[in-house]
């Protein structure tokens, strides 16, 4: 029996609102981000394939190079943390804020943050803990989960948001023209910078040979969170390191343009340690917890090239699939075609579950095309494709492939199968129980059989 | 990807005909014939040929998909060009065989990845042809389909590269052209809603333009969206490459 594949099921239910919300948000900017690359470079492919073997360069020797950021770190003043786990890296950061005697914080976007759910258990644990990116804020307010790397909010139009600031009495009327709206969220988050205790951010990329972390914003909210605050945690996946200081300039390059089409963010923030005797203020101490989390199986196996991503999201933009169906529809934090190869890796307990994910693509290769560290995504999900069927866990819709693979191997039962499809024209095929056949008729007409017509054709001028 | 500078030419060649032609599209697997004989090139079609494999690979099931991969390469062994109407399949051949036989690479896989040549990059890029002969009868407006499988190769800049020096044609460009048209083999069947709606959306971008006929190197893309566009009752026109190139040569 063949049934429907959930992610199909999502696009097929998803509001009107939402889809639009989504469609617009990620195809508007396309040829923008586009231009904006070949604009600045003459070949940005070249780039593109440095950066890719920077990160794997690194990747290779992600020990060695980890070691030497723990050291350089703590050359500067900082404490450094290993986590192996997201629960781990949860107890880590709560131990930290409890000797602190934090119970106020704000924290930036961080998807690493995301992905271990580190909001819902801090407040569970007794720490107020404010969204201070005005998408997360939002996804905060409205009990929500973000839908894109870069855009949390892709889903929603300005009038929910509107709706949900009333809500909260964030806004003492209607009002859903987006500059009000940022404004009033300004006036409500700047009050909450003030109260905190600690800041908790991500980091983009972390230099192995100075131990520099850089973060990258365009609301400039992480410096806000963290230049009133002493206490400094910066929550960090491991494969974020790069080698040098200088190999920023390929990454910054590359990833404000991809992500957004920006040359570059508005705030680029390097964090060199916690405040120096001859700087005025900045957190005294400075926390990094570096995150493993399934990240060294992803190294281990066939599809480690998905650890060379930045978290951009121009695959997600670029992608029809996700354009239909939203993030949500991956049951993930990562969604789109970087979350189908890397949430069934990353959640590896989750991959029977998540195996559906690498099947929803037509492999069209767009993700690929956009890519600043030049992923080769289709390829990923063709390798977990045959890992799943190997794993013998079967989507609901599957076609199985034994028969085709018998009938291609059979040169004289492939002739006499296309001469015989020709019956096709003369059946009445709308109702044979061939599931897959109903689902291409169901909005597409069958072209006329012309089974072994050409084969005729070419040995008929042959005996001439 | 198999190096594309270090492909054979001469002047035999073999034809790999695709599943699709085998069982619909017979005039285009003609037309190819025609063309490349056109050109002073043999064409031979070796007849146990069958599927290049990839809806076996696709769907994930490579110990099908090799299987059909083997017989394919060993249909096509030697050392002839192997000319193929399809993006869809010389990707197959040049790439996602290497994928699937990455663990234990077989010298016949490898040899037929770098022997294959998608047709009309195979004439712009390996023969050298850079105009074609050819006219329509009244101007045409022409719209092009770059297929997916096609990215990254020599295939959709040869095809703008021939069709516009036609006398008579124009080539219009659309919107979102980089997008996917929603066929991608057994996706348009198990994601049937998706791929429904990426298909309209290309054609709504397609008939945006208004052309006169739409041009395209995958007879599978143009098999989904004709389909659909028939059962929306916005039919339009639509012809392959090597359809086009053969039609429009002026007799002498």
């Amino acid at each position: 029996m063949i049934g429907t594949q959930l992610i199909d099921e999502y696009a097929r239910a998803i509001s009107d609102e939402k889809q639009a919300a989504v469609i617009d948000g990620s195809s508007k900017g396309t040829e923008h981000r586009y231009h904006v690359l070949h604009k600045d470079y003459q070949d940005p492919d070249a780039l593109r394939k440095l950066a890719a073997s920077i990160k794997d360069h690194t990747l290779h020797h992600l020990g060695d190079y980890l070691a030497k950021a723990e050291q350089a770190l703590v050359a500067r003043g900082a404490k450094v943390h290993f986590a192996a786990t997201g629960e781990d890296a949860r107890q880590t950061i709560l131990s930290i804020l409890q000797s602190h005697g934090v119970t106020r914080l704000t924290k930036s976007k961080s998807m690493a943050a995301e992905e271990i759910h580190l909001n819902p258990f801090l407040i569970e644990n007794g720490v107020e803990c404010l969204e201070s990116d005005l998408g997360e804020f939002i996804i905060q307010l409205d009990n929500d989960e973000p839908s894109h790397i870069v855009k949390p909010i892709i889903h929603k139009n300005r009038r929910e948001i509107a709706r949900t600031f009333l809500r909260e009495g964030i806004a003492a009327d209607y009002n859903d023209d987006p500059e009000t709206i940022t404004r009033r969220a300004r006036v409500h988050l700047r009050a909450k910078y003030m109260e905190a205790q600690a800041g908790i951010t991500g980091a983009n990329f972390v230099c192995a040979d100075t131990g520099r972390l850089t973060l990258v914003t365009n609301e400039g909210n992480s410096r806000f969170g963290m230049a009133p605050v002493p206490v400094h945690i910066a929550l960090v996946g491991i494969e974020k390191i790069i080698p040098r200081e200088q190999d920023l300039a390929v990454f910054l390059n590359l990833l404000g343009r991809s992500a957004t089409g920006q040359q570059l963010t508005v705030y680029t923030e390097f964090i060199h340690g916690p405040r120096s005797a001859n700087q005025p203020d900045g957190p005294e101490h400075m926390h990094v917890v570096f995150m493993d989390n399934g990240r060294t199986d992803v190294l281990a196996s066939n599809c480690k090239e998905i650890l060379r991503c930045i978290r951009c999201g121009a695959c997600q933009n670029v992608c029809p699939v996700y354009r239909q169906a939203s993030g949500h529809a991956y049951r993930s934090t990562y969604g789109g075609p970087v979350g189908a190869v890397l949430s069934p890796l990353l959640f590896g307990d989750r991959f029977p579950e998540l195996a559906d994910l690498p099947k929803a693509s037509s492999l069209c290769g767009a993700c690929n095309e956009v890519c600043p560290v030049d992923i080769p995504i289709p390829d990923l999900l063709l390798r977990l494709r045959d890992k799943a069927h190997h794993a013998h866990i079967h989507s609901p819709a599957a076609i199985p492939m034994s028969p085709f693979g018998t009938l291609a191997t059979s040169p004289s039962l492939w002739r006499t199968a296309m001469t015989m499809s020709k019956a096709m024209n003369h059946l009445p095929i709308q109702v044979a129980p061939i599931k897959p056949l109903q689902d291409w008729l169901g909005q597409r007409t069958l072209p006329e059989s012309h089974g072994g017509d050409f084969r005729k054709w070419y040995k008929s001028r042959r005996k001439t | 990807m198999a190096n594309p500078t270090a492909r054979p030419l001469g002047k035999r060649v073999l034809l790999m005909g695709t599943c699709l032609c085998d069982a619909f599209y017979d005039d285009v697997a003609r037309a190819t014939v025609e063309v490349l004989e056109h050109l002073g090139l043999s064409v031979d079609f070796p007849e146990n040929q069958t599927c290049c494999s990839q809806p076996a690979f696709n769907s994930g099931d490579w110990t099908a998909s090799r299987k059909v991969a083997r017989h394919c390469a060993e249909v096509f062994a030697g050392e002839l060009p192997v000319i193929v109407p399809s993006g869809s399949c010389a990707a197959m051949n040049r790439h996602g065989n290497l994928l699937q036989f990455e663990e234990n690479p077989e010298p016949a896989i490898d040899s037929l990845a770098s022997r294959t040549w998608e047709v009309i990059d195979f004439i712009v890029n390996g023969l050298g042809i850079k105009t074609w002969p050819g006219k329509f009868e009244t101007p045409t407006r022409l719209a092009f389909h770059r297929s997916c499988h096609s990215r990254g190769t020599g295939t959709g800049d040869a095809v703008l590269t021939l069709l516009s020096s036609i006398e008579n044609a124009e080539i219009i460009p659309f919107g979102q052209a980089e997008q996917c048209c929603g066929f991608g083999g057994t996706f348009c069947v198990t994601f049937p809603h998706i791929s429904g709606r990426m298909g309209t959306l290309k054609l709504d971008h397609i008939l945006d333009i208004h052309p006169d006929l739409l041009v395209g190197i995958d007879m599978s893309c143009l098999m989904h969206l004709n389909g659909l566009a028939q059962s929306q009752g916005r039919q339009i026109p639509q012809l392959h490459a090597i359809q086009v190139l053969r039609n429009t040569l002026k007799t002498p």
